[in-house]
Order: C-alpha cells, then sequence, then structure tokens
C-alpha cells in the first residue's frame, strides 16, 4: 500500500514536470515583457486611423515604407531607388531620369537612413530625406504626396552609408563614405589603400523652401570607414558628429583586420567654419561626374542632369575645423541627445556604451592637449571629452535614441534587446529582449529636440520563429514597444519590407492635413498633356507615334487606332481627366515590354511601346476604377510597313 | 420694410438650396454637393459639378450646366424687382401695401418652388435611352425637400442660407407690418428712410 502511494506520487511529479516544462517553452515563444493589454494599445477600430506616421527604410528594396503606428499596418511602399512597375517608376518616360547616374540607368539601390526636414530641430513635416548605398545618392520625398522629387549622386564616394541626416534647421543634410576609395578614382593597386584612399564627406544644402539640393561642399578626410552620424542641436547646432571605423586602414578582411584598435573615433566637424571656409573660397574646385536629377510638379516629369565639378576642402584647409574623439571599439552609431550637449557612441564590440560631452569636449579642443594627429586632424584625450560609460548595458550595442524625459534606449544587437538607461547617471533602469537581433530602433521625434516619447520601434535582422515560415526567406520585422511607463513593454510585433534599417516617426496630425488629393489638371504642363477629349489626337513624327490619349471613367479616348508599323516607336501620352478623390486610372499595352501606367487625377504619364509584329492589340485600364471599368479598353492596329494613314475614332 | 427688402440681396451671395450627394464611394464628409443660387448652379468644391455631371452619364442625365438653365437670368431679376418694389413700399408707407409685397414674395418662392421640381423632373426622367444604366421604372429625381435613395446614392435636397435671407425679409417685413399699427413708430421708421 504505502510502495504503491511512493509509485502513485513518482508517476504524478513526472507528468507534473512534463507539464510545467510544456507550458514554459510555450510561453518563451511569445516573448519576455508582452503587456497584458497589449492587444487594445494598438488595437485601431476599423475607419480609426493610427496615431504616428512610421518611414521605415527599405533596405535593399531600395524604397520607403509607411506605416501606421500603433497598429503596424503598412499603408504605402514609395518608389525611390528601385523600380517599381506598380507605379511604372522607372519605366515611365517621366521617371527613368529619376533612376540616372554617372553610371547610367541603376534600377535599384540599398536604401538605409531616413531622416526628417527639420525646423529648430523638431520634424516640419516637409521633406523625407532617405539614402542609396550602394551607388551614393540622397533622395528626396515630398511629404504631401509621398513621390520622390529629386535624388542626387554623391561623388568620390562610395557605400553612402552616414547620410542623409540632417542639421538642426535642415541646412544641411550630409553624406559620409563607409568604403574610401582613390580620390579621384583611379585605376592603382588596392595595396596602396592606406596611402592613397580617402574619404569624402559632403554637405549637401537644402533650399528652405522648394527643398533643392545641391552639393556645397566636400572634406577629404583620412581613409576610415565613416559610419553612422547626427547633426549636434542647440548648443552644439554647428557640429555634426560621425562616428569611423577601420582607422587600422584595413582593405582585406576587414572582419579581424579592422577590429585591432581598442578604440576609433566620432568625427566633430564644424561645419559652420567648413562652411565659412568654403564661402572664403578655400579648397579647390575637383573635376567630377554626378547626376542630379529633379522631377518637376508642374510637368509631372524628372529631369537629370550631369554634373562636373565639386568644391573640395581636404584636412589642411580646415584643420580647425575638424577633430577626432576616441571611441571604443569599432563605433556604429553616433546619436546626440535632446538637449545637444551628450553624444552617444554604439561600439559594436564596446563592454560600455561611452557618452561624449560637448562642452568638455570645447574645453579640450581650447586645452590644445591631443593624443595625436592623423593627416593634420587633432585626436582629442578620450577622458577630457567623456561625460560618462554605461556599464554593463549588454552586448553589441547599436543605435541610441531618446524620449525627452531623461532616459535613452539603446540597441543591443548581440545581446538582442533594448537597453534603457539614464542620462543622468548613466545607469541602466530596465532591459527588454528583441526577437531577434535588433538594428536600428526609433522613437517618434526620438533623435529630436522634442520627442514624442510613446514608443519606442524595434527593427530587427532575423524573425527566426516569429511568423509563419515561407521557405528559407523569411518576413523582416518591426517590433512595437511601449515606453510611457517605468517599464518597457512589448505591444506588437509587424512585418517588413527589404530590410529596415533607421526609420522616423512624426504624429499623423501634421501630414494628413496636407495630403495632397489631386494634381490640378488646368496646372498640368507636361508637353504631351490633353485636357479634354475633344483634343485627343495621334501624331507621327518618323518613326515616332505620339497618342494624346485621355482616361475618364469609364473610357480611354481615342480607344480605336489604326495606321501604326512594326518598328515604330509608340508613345501613349495618358491625362487621366478625373479631378476626383482616389480615382486613379490605370494602362497596359498586351506584350509590352515595359510595365503599366498608373496615373493619378490630373496627370499626364508616358509608356514606350515598340510593337514587333503585325496585328491587333488591346490595351485596356488596369485600375478596376468604376463599375463599368471592364469595357475600358480599345485596340491598337499595326501594320507590316505600308503607308496607311494614322486614323483614330474621334469624340 | 426696407430692411426687409434689402435682406433679399443676401440672396446674391449665398446659395438658397443645396443637394448633397452621399454613397459608398462618397462618404460622409467626402460627399458631393451642388449649391443652387439664383444666378448660378456650383458644386460645393470646385470639381464637384464636373464629378456629378461626370458620374450622371451612367444613367444618361443630361449634364448640369448653370448656361443651359434659363431660370438662372430671370431669377435675379425678379429679386431685384421684389427688392425695388419692397423699397417703395418703405417709402410710400402704406401698410396694406407691405401684404402685397409680402404676397408677392410669397408667391414668387412658391413658383420657383415648383419650377425647382419641374427641373428635377426633367433631369431625373429625361434620360438618353442609350445610357449603360437603365432599370426598369427607375427615375432619379432627387427629391424636393428631403432625402430620398437613388442607387447606390442619398440625395439630401435643404434649403441652404440663401433662404435664410429670404424668410429674414420676409419676417421683417412682417414685423414692418405689425409695428406699423402704432403711430409713433411709424414717424421714426419714415424718418430714418431717406
Amino acid at each position: 500500500m504505502k510502495r504503491e502511494r511512493i509509485w502513485m506520487q513518482f508517476v504524478l511529479s513526472i507528468l507534473a514536470i512534463f507539464t510545467i516544462a510544456a507550458c514554459s517553452n510555450d510561453g518563451s515563444n511569445k516573448g519576455v515583457g508582452v503587456a497584458t493589454d497589449a492587444a487594445q494599445r494598438v488595437y485601431v477600430a476599423p475607419g480609426e486611423k493610427d496615431e504616428f506616421y512610421n518611414f521605415v527604410s527599405g533596405g535593399f528594396s531600395g524604397q520607403l515604407a509607411v506605416y501606421g503606428i500603433p497598429s503596424g499596418r503598412l499603408f504605402r511602399v514609395i518608389p525611390v531607388f528601385s523600380v517599381d512597375p506598380e507605379k511604372g517608376y522607372g519605366f515611365t518616360e517621366e521617371t527613368k531620369p529619376m533612376l540616372n547616374t554617372s553610371h547610367g540607368f541603376v534600377p535599384w539601390d540599398d536604401a538605409h537612413h531616413t531622416d526628417l526636414s527639420q525646423t529648430g530641430g523638431v520634424a516640419d513635416g516637409k521633406w523625407l530625406f532617405i539614402n542609396g548605398n550602394n551607388t551614393p545618392r540622397i533622395a528626396r520625398i515630398d511629404l504631401t504626396d509621398f513621390r520622390t522629387k529629386e535624388i542626387i549622386e554623391i561623388p568620390n564616394s562610395a557605400g553612402n552609408h552616414s547620410s542623409p541626416f540632417s542639421t538642426e534647421n535642415s541646412e544641411y543634410v550630409v553624406a559620409g563614405t563607409r568604403f574610401t576609395v582613390p580620390i579621384p578614382n583611379a585605376d592603382i593597386p588596392i595595396s596602396e589603400y592606406a596611402e592613397k584612399f580617402k574619404g569624402a564627406l559632403s554637405f549637401v544644402k537644402v533650399d528652405k523652401t522648394t527643398g533643392r539640393m545641391e552639393i556645397a561642399f566636400q572634406l577629404i578626410v583620412p581613409g576610415f570607414d565613416y559610419d553612422l552620424a547626427r547633426a549636434g542641436k542647440g548648443p552644439s547646432h554647428d557640429w555634426m558628429f560621425m562616428t569611423c571605423y577601420n582607422t587600422e586602414r584595413a582593405s582585406t578582411m576587414k572582419e579581424i583586420n579592422a577590429s585591432q584598435n581598442d578604440k576609433d573615433f566620432i568625427l566633430a566637424i564644424n561645419w559652420k567654419k567648413c562652411e565659412e571656409l568654403a564661402a572664403q573660397g578655400k579648397g579647390t574646385i575637383a573635376n567630377v561626374e554626378y547626376a542630379h536629377n529633379v522631377y518637376n510638379d508642374e510637368t509631372h516629369t524628372a529631369t537629370s542632369t550631369i554634373k562636373k565639378s565639386v568644391r573640395v576642402l581636404t584636412s589642411d584647409d580646415i584643420k580647425e575645423a575638424l577633430y577626432y574623439i576616441p571611441t571604443p571599439k569599432s563605433p556604429h552609431g553616433c546619436d546626440v541627445d535632446p538637449t545637444g550637449e551628450l553624444i552617444v557612441g554604439g561600439g559594436k564590440l564596446a563592454t560600455v556604451i561611452p557618452v561624449m560631452s560637448y562642452s568638455k569636449m570645447l574645453k579640450a579642443i581650447a586645452s590644445g592637449k591631443s593624443d595625436k594627429i592623423i593627416d593634420g586632424i587633432r585626436v582629442l584625450p578620450y577622458k577630457d571629452c567623456l561625460a560618462g560609460e554605461v556599464q554593463r548595458p549588454g552586448l553589441g550595442p547599436l543605435h541610441t535614441e531618446f524620449d525627452g524625459k531623461g532616459f535613452a534606449y539603446t540597441s543591443m544587437f548581440v545581446s538582442s534587446e533594448i537597453v534603457k538607461w539614464s542620462l543622468k547617471d548613466f545607469k541602466v533602469v530596465d532591459r527588454i529582449p528583441t526577437y531577434y537581433s535588433i538594428g536600428h530602433l526609433s522613437i517618434p521625434g526620438g533623435n529630436s529636440t522634442k520627442p514624442w516619447g510613446k514608443y519606442v520601434i524595434a527593427y530587427n535582422k532575423m524573425t527566426k520563429d516569429r511568423y509563419l515560415p515561407t521557405g528559407p526567406e523569411l518576413t523582416q520585422s518591426a517590433q512595437l514597444y511601449d515606453i510611457s511607463g517605468e517599464k518597457m513593454k512589448l505591444l506588437l510585433d509587424f512585418p517588413t519590407i527589404g530590410e529596415p534599417h533607421y526609420a522616423v516617426a512624426m504624429p499623423a496630425a501634421l501630414i494628413m492635413k496636407q495630403s495632397r488629393k489631386m494634381y490640378q489638371l488646368m496646372e498640368n504642363k507636361h508637353p504631351y498633356v490633353t485636357r479634354k477629349e475633344a483634343d485627343t489626337k495621334v501624331v507621327r513624327n518618323g518613326n515616332d507615334v505620339h497618342v494624346y490619349m485621355t482616361s475618364i471613367r469609364s473610357h480611354l479616348s481615342p480607344d480605336n487606332i489604326e495606321g501604326i508599323r512594326v518598328g515604330d516607336k509608340v508613345y501613349w501620352h495618358v491625362t487621366n481627366l478625373e479631378q476626383d478623390w482616389d480615382v486613379p486610372h490605370g494602362f497596359a499595352v498586351i506584350g509590352n515590354n515595359n510595365s503599366e501606367l498608373l496615373i493619378m487625377p490630373g496627370e499626364t504619364c508616358t509608356l514606350l511601346w515598340e510593337p514587333k509584329k503585325a496585328g491587333v492589340f488591346p490595351f485596356y485600364c488596369t485600375d478596376f476604377c468604376s463599375a463599368l471599368h471592364q469595357e475600358m479598353q480599345g485596340y491598337a492596329r499595326v501594320s507590316n510597313g505600308g503607308s496607311a494613314p494614322l486614323t483614330w475614332n474621334k469624340k | 420694410m426696407a430692411a426687409g427688402a434689402l435682406a433679399l440681396l443676401g440672396l446674391f451671395a449665398f446659395p438658397m438650396w443645396s443637394i448633397w450627394l452621399e454613397a459608398p464611394q462618397y462618404p460622409k464628409g467626402s460627399e458631393l454637393g451642388i449649391f443652387i443660387h439664383i444666378n448660378t448652379i456650383e458644386g460645393s468644391r470646385p470639381n464637384d459639378l464636373d464629378n456629378i455631371n461626370n458620374l450622371n452619364h451612367y444613367i444618361g442625365m443630361k449634364r448640369i450646366e448653370a448656361d443651359a438653365i434659363p431660370e438662372l437670368k430671370y431669377m435675379p431679376i425678379i429679386v431685384l424687382v421684389l427688392v425695388g418694389l419692397g423699397l417703395v413700399v418703405a417709402g410710400i408707407g402704406k401698410r396694406w401695401l407691405i401684404l402685397v409685397w409680402l404676397g408677392l414674395l410669397i408667391a414668387a418662392g412658391a413658383l420657383g418652388m415648383y419650377d425647382f421640381w419641374l427641373w428635377e423632373y426633367d433631369y431625373g426622367h429625361n434620360l438618353d435611352p442609350r445610357a449603360a444604366i437603365k432599370i426598369e421604372g427607375m427615375s432619379y429625381q432627387p427629391p424636393l425637400f428631403g432625402s430620398a435613395q437613388l442607387l447606390n446614392f442619398t440625395a439630401h435636397s435643404y434649403p441652404a442660407i440663401g433662404f435664410g435671407f429670404i424668410v429674414l425679409g420676409s419676417v421683417l417685413a412682417a414685423a414692418a407690418w405689425w409695428l406699423g399699427r402704432i403711430p409713433t413708430k411709424r414717424v421714426e421708421h419714415q424718418r430714418i428712410l431717406p
């Protein structure tokens, strides 16, 4: 009897252990620190709207994604550096010039960092800037119609990574090179890296009213890898801070060879002084080649101009404007707190988070002390610039954002967590896991002088088991955390396009009220606009055929065209006559080696078609615009040679 | 009395009637609106009337165009005549003339409403036989007053600000008639007028 009871208890305890094990296993996949009311906190009821816009870089998709926060819903993918056949971007005659570069047409890039135009260190909702890393470029997106309006290529640069961070009033956006190259680029042995390769840091001026960009000047600096940057604010307004690694100047196996020095640098740049020196005519005008592509709102057409010169300043010209601050170890992120006094370096391989003081840096500069001098640039003593170090923060600190309430939030790639620490005593106060391996993180306004510190969003590099599997290539993701209380709380996982790098967020109310509903047909100055059906026509000019077409619910005019010949280049200039909200029309032709058109109300878009065979070819509207959308179609007849005159049905 | 007559001039600045069209595709806040003035018809927003006309082609309704509606040329004259007569009545200062003027105003208003109904009837029934959407027995006459369902659209037809000036004019005239019972007031009243 007693033995029986012992065995019974044994069996029961085994069952209990397995039950506990099974439960805890189930729990660990959901994540630690999930808010108990998470569902309510992120639920945006049907018809209601999100509180914030979140503009998330698309990484290797080359595009920009727009999400709502707190719901994490994707509203739009804005094509920037990559072609997008859905919107005709990079396929229409109007947008092809946007992707022109000194290397010719480049249909793709790797977009890493977003930054909003600012006034007084706060996002003003006018424009968003985003970098192209692979073929160095900066793009400007207009936040009234969410379209890419300008792309400027950066010469002498390779790997436009520390970009496009904006100064406090968007006087400049910056473009520092991550891969140093010979300047000017030349056919020389790679073994001459240490002596011949240089870094180019470009300051791109932004026009206050039009947003137009121009490269004001370039600084030619020692050949390290310039990684990330932030402009100063308030007292440090005149400065730009930029991390760099590979101070070893290794050209091969950088994984090892660029990880030898105990400290690399944050480069402090007094851009105001550089601006003055450039204005005095310091430096030289270098012969370069770069594309400047501008989209004109009135003609709905982009033009690309190849520019040939840029002002370059070497470290000799601007000695008193550049200082290296030693920073442990291979620093990545470089973030300035809302007061402009503290500069946080994120040393990928460092065991602490170093926090530099702007006022101490000024004293160190005044003291005249330096550890050493590199190519004429003083290296200030580490301790003299240091405000403090965050001890035992975790592993792999990358980026820091601020909540405006005295706390900083640093992403830890290796230990896969967000660490919250105090800006007063540099003590860690909270930490929460991310799933998995967070890269950038973003608080709405978290890089500004006035953060809207309600949420922090993590942009992760891996998802592993977080979503339904989709073969070897899994979704990328972001995670939303509540930071309104003392403890961070996980609220939501949401998938993202490409690979998300930096992202910015701002209150929806500031952007939605200025959102454009349509383009004014009467203001359309496209050279091939057709403002009314009576003006539709087809014109032959040698082998070029121009179709002046209109679309309105539910017909295309003209919709029967004859007299096109094999070998012709047919340009379909389609004007959407609608002046109503949310009524785009599409246009596509069978067998066209090209994309569709997606034409917004009041806009004109041009699709090139080069028919290769005789026959009758249907075309149609691709956007389900109305009840009789299916009827919105027509025919083009293509003949083999001959001299049949062009005919079309007139309205 | 003169103020009552002059109040009618408000009709030159504000629409007297409005028709709002709501549909799943044009929800509240984005609905299409028509404002009927004495001298023109326009959309509540710059493109509304064009958009309504574009949609109406599916059911074969004529385009609503101010130039094609002769009433919009007569109505301003009628209103001006009423204003002029009102001022004359005020000048003469005979009480019974006020009642005559009020009678004229009400008669003009009633005729106007009848004409408006006829106009709505014409647009709602006189449809292009080749229209894409044809529904047996269906007509598209908007209501004279109130709301009605026309296919996917709900049409709301109500007086607008300008109509308020007709009411104001009538009330002021009626008040002038009422106050005119007391002789001292009338003297004062006449003195104010040039």
